[in-house]
């Protein structure tokens, strides 16, 4: 193949040549296989999408009208909730139940026989991939290139591994929808591009990946386009994250000005030229970490994240929890170097994610929509990863990032498990309550039993109780910013007039605050879904079932990953106490990428004392038992009542229900004032007077003036003319003579 | 010698460029403008006394092509008169833009 001898050109070095690694182009090229599959088997179909409401019998992908009665019936039964079932399932959907979740066991199965000989062979250097020169203009030599390393290896592994379960899942609980193909041609793109994200050799490359998800995001939140809310959703995701965008590209723009290359390996060696510590530095990690709050929905770009759950289920686990969102702080990590050089941007990072990670949380105290209270806990997550890699416990962000990808897309799998009933019962007695609300759910543990189980897991874990994975993580982040707090980089620095020392113990005491209502909001949703009197209603109680092996599957599988995914790395505390496996093994496989940023930030402050740390883990236990005891002692599933009884909250509970009224502020401070100066000055000043007006008006108006002096010279009068002839020959005669 | 007879093809093609100037009957206007081609003619005449026979033969070619001319030339003035009634090229001005 041509990649293939393309290939084998370059990486002559690594001790990775010649192995199965060679082979790691497949693994983007698989998922796109299954994207151009999919895609044209959506474009075969008779249901191009969801049916538009509003013209039921001239649908222009309608296959007739015989079968219109039919979905129309499912379109009204459907519009309350999650997904639109419609009634008759796509003609393809069996290969597509083949081709799409394939693809990526397939991908996998080959990350993970590529893992096994990077654990034998140990490369201290990433295994580069050059397929072809992409953009050679002058100085800028930027290459099509993959790399493969400790650190793209663990994000391949958790993209293509969990990406495969809720793609499994998706079978479930997609099946009956018309765009079933084209929903997994989305998945698939989304995994190619993602893949691409982190193989990619340098900054262009992963900019690609970057906007390419993007893209998919945009796609499958206005999956269900038809329906205004959704597509709009869609928009704002993909218009907030623009902004982020720009600060990676001037991010890029900045490093190639003053490095002049763009390659991770170039950039990685010669980012101490940019000086440590120097405003240069600084400007570039701080553009790098826009990019990186929007796409990871940090402060002040996180408001699409919430608004993207109008997606499907699968789409919210895959791309809004496990995946797409954890970029920026694979971006950051993989930046390490530049980061660790900065100790103002690491600090920001730091002290945005821990913001950002107890303002979630907050606001997901208050959410009454399930899918809402885990996409502002998402946000609160990745608040937590950003902490991690912002104190430059590079390992940390990246542990939480795995773990949190098993523990989220179990609960997002889970509440899709449960929006899976909770839509079959509604659509069985044909009501229009909401399925995701969760004031109309209540007691599903009997109907759900293994999904309230795996779910309690996940809440668990989430919570930071041992020992699940989520516990590990979350403490190794904490423990992270307190050990940094005396002698590193940061503590010796001052951010915004508060010296470093200071600010990492208040995000550390804002971290553990967070767990603390990270625990109640948890325990809440549980309470209120699984537990105490069911609210569905009599008749569609009858109907509530467990979903299909197909759906509890993935989950089962995601929830044995989420007990053992703390192993990973396991504190040397712990292990020196009971030796129940291997400690630090992930910060091991890292170090060869981010071990020397680590280093550099940590300086001094290695490790705090075993008894500090013992300290340390005790008070994050105890600190998420007394969330989860507090919550079942205040919240009374028994009292509440179904959504179209229940009363408004008052107060500073509105505030949080309402969201702190975030959107509501962006949309009376940017997006009207955006509007009027658009409408105002640049539509109806510019646009019509200036550009309409005077140049396009005026060009006309100006030729129409020349034609009209040029019309009144030919009078018809031949006479005239034979003048105007003579005149010219005479002039041109006297030209050349008086020569 | 050859000055005399140029001094005379000159005079000969200002009355005829004249004429087409100042008259505004297309009949007389066709005349002059023969009246030009002919100096023109006795000029090759002229010219060929001193440089060849070459000059000739340009005057057969151009009296050839102005028979014809002038045959296409009177058809379409007496096309014109039937329309209008008129030669007077003050009342022809169809072209006006």
């Amino acid at each position: 193949m041509l990649l293939q001898t393309a290939a084998s050109v370059a990486g002559h070095t690594s001790v990775l040549s010649g192995t199965i690694a060679e082979w790691m182009w497949l693994l983007p090229v698989l998922p796109l296989v299954g994207f151009v599959i999919n895609g044209l088997l959506s474009l075969n179909s008779a249901h191009f999408g969801p049916r538009d409401p509003n013209t039921p019998g001239h649908h222009p992908h309608s296959e007739g009208a015989a079968e219109a009665p039919a979905i129309s019936h499912a379109e009204e039964a459907g519009a309350a909730g999650d997904d639109h079932h419609a009634v008759k399932r796509h003609r393809w959907a069996g290969v597509t139940s083949i081709v799409g979740p394939g693809v990526l066991i397939l991908s996998f199965v080959l990350a993970a026989m590529i893992w096994w000989q990077m654990v034998q062979a140990h490369p201290a250097a990433p295994f580069i991939q050059r397929y072809f020169s992409w953009m050679p203009v002058g100085d800028l030599q930027i290459d099509a290139a993959f790399q493969l390393d400790q650190l793209s290896m663990v994000m391949i592994l958790v993209i293509t591994g969990v990406g495969a379960l809720i793609h499994i899942f998706s079978i479930g609980y997609m099946r009956d929808d018309p765009g079933y193909p084209r929903f997994f041609a989305y998945l698939n793109l989304f995994v190619f591009f993602m893949l691409v994200l982190v193989m990619g050799a340098n900054y262009p490359v992963v900019f690609v990946g970057w906007e390419g998800v993007g893209l998919c995001s945009y796609l499958l939140i206005g999956f269900w386009f038809n329906d205004k809310a959704n597509a709009d959703a869609g928009k704002k995701a993909f218009v907030v994250n623009r902004i982020g965008d720009v600060g990676f590209l001037i991010a890029m723009f900045m490093l190639f000005a003053n490095i002049g290359a763009l390659d991770f390996v170039t950039v990685n060696a010669r980012a101490i030229e940019l000086g440590a510590g120097s405003a240069l530095v600084t400007t570039i990690c701080l553009f790098f970490f826009l990019g990186c709050t929007g796409k990871s929905a940090q402060i002040p770009l996180y408001i699409w994240l919430p608004d993207a759950m109008a997606g499907p289920t699968p789409v919210s686990a895959l791309i809004h929890a496990a995946t797409m969102v954890t970029a920026g702080v694979y971006l950051i990590a993989r930046s390490a170097a530049l980061f660790s050089l900065s100790p103002i941007a690491s600090l920001t990072v730091a002290v945005v994610g821990a913001v950002t990670a107890i303002f979630a949380a907050t606001i997901g105290l208050k959410q009454w929509d399930i899918k809402k209270v885990l996409a502002y806990s998402t946000i609160s997550q990745l608040g937590y990863m950003f902490v991690g890699v912002g104190v430059g416990a590079y390992v940390s962000g990246m542990f939480h990032l795995v773990t949190h990808a098993f523990f989220k897309a179990l609960l997002f799998l889970g509440s899709g498990s449960v929006i899976h009933a909770m839509h079959a019962a509604y659509h069985h007695t044909g009501s229009h309550e909401d399925a995701q609300d969760m004031r109309n759910m209540g007691g599903l543990k009997r109907y759900l039993p293994v999904t309230c189980a795996l779910m309690w897991i996940a809440t668990l874990a989430i919570s930071g109780i041992p020992p699940f994975a989520g516990f590990f993580s979350k403490d190794e982040v904490l423990g992270s910013v307190f050990a940094r707090a005396q002698g590193s980089t940061l503590a010796s620095a001052s951010w915004l007039g508060i010296p470093g020392n200071a600010l990492l113990y208040a995000i550390y005491a804002i971290g553990l605050a967070a767990a603390f209502i990270t625990a109640v909001y948890m325990t809440r949703m549980m309470l209120y879904t699984f537990h105490g009197p069911v609210r569905t209603g009599v008749e569609e109680e009858k109907h509530l079932h467990e979903a299909p092996l197909s759906m509890t599957g993935p989950l089962a599988i995601l929830g044995i990953l989420t007990v053992l995914g703390g192993w990973l790395n396991l504190p040397e505390v712990l292990t020196d106490l009971v030796p129940i496996g291997p400690s630090e093994s992930l910060a091991k496989w890292l170090d060869p990428v981010v071990g020397s940023a680590t280093r550099q930030v940590a300086g001094t402050a290695t490790h705090v004392t075993a008894s500090t740390e013992e300290m340390l883990i005790g008070a994050a236990v105890i600190i998420a038992v007394a969330g989860i005891v507090l919550a079942f002692a205040r919240l009374k599933p028994e009292t509440l009542t179904p959504k179209r009884e229940a009363v408004p909250e008052h107060g500073f509970e509105r505030i949080v229900a309402e969201k702190y009224y975030v959107d509501e502020g962006v949309e009376k401070g940017i997006v009207r004032p955006v509007y009027a100066v658009s409408r105002g000055f640049l539509w109806r000043l510019i646009d019509n007077g200036l550009i309409d007006g005077f140049f396009v008006n005026g060009s006309a108006a100006l030729a129409r003036g020349f034609g009209w002096v040029g019309s009144r010279i030919q009078t018809g009068n031949v006479g005239i003319y034979a003048w105007v002839f003579i005149a010219g020959v005479l002039a041109m005669l006297g030209a050349f003579t008086l020569r | 010698m050859l000055a005399e007879s140029l001094a005379l093809t000159a005079a000969l093609f200002i009355i005829g460029v004249v004429g087409v100037l100042v008259h505004r009957n297309a009949i007389i206007i066709f005349m002059c403008v023969e009246l030009m081609l002919t100096a023109v003619n006795l000029t090759f005449v002229a010219f060929s006394r001193y440089y060849g026979a070459a000059g000739q033969v340009f005057v057969v070619f151009v009296m050839t092509v102005s028979a014809a001319e002038a045959a296409v030339g009177l058809a379409i003035i007496i096309g014109i008169f039937r329309h209008r009634q008129t030669v007077d090229l003050k009342d022809i001005n169809l072209l006006r833009g």
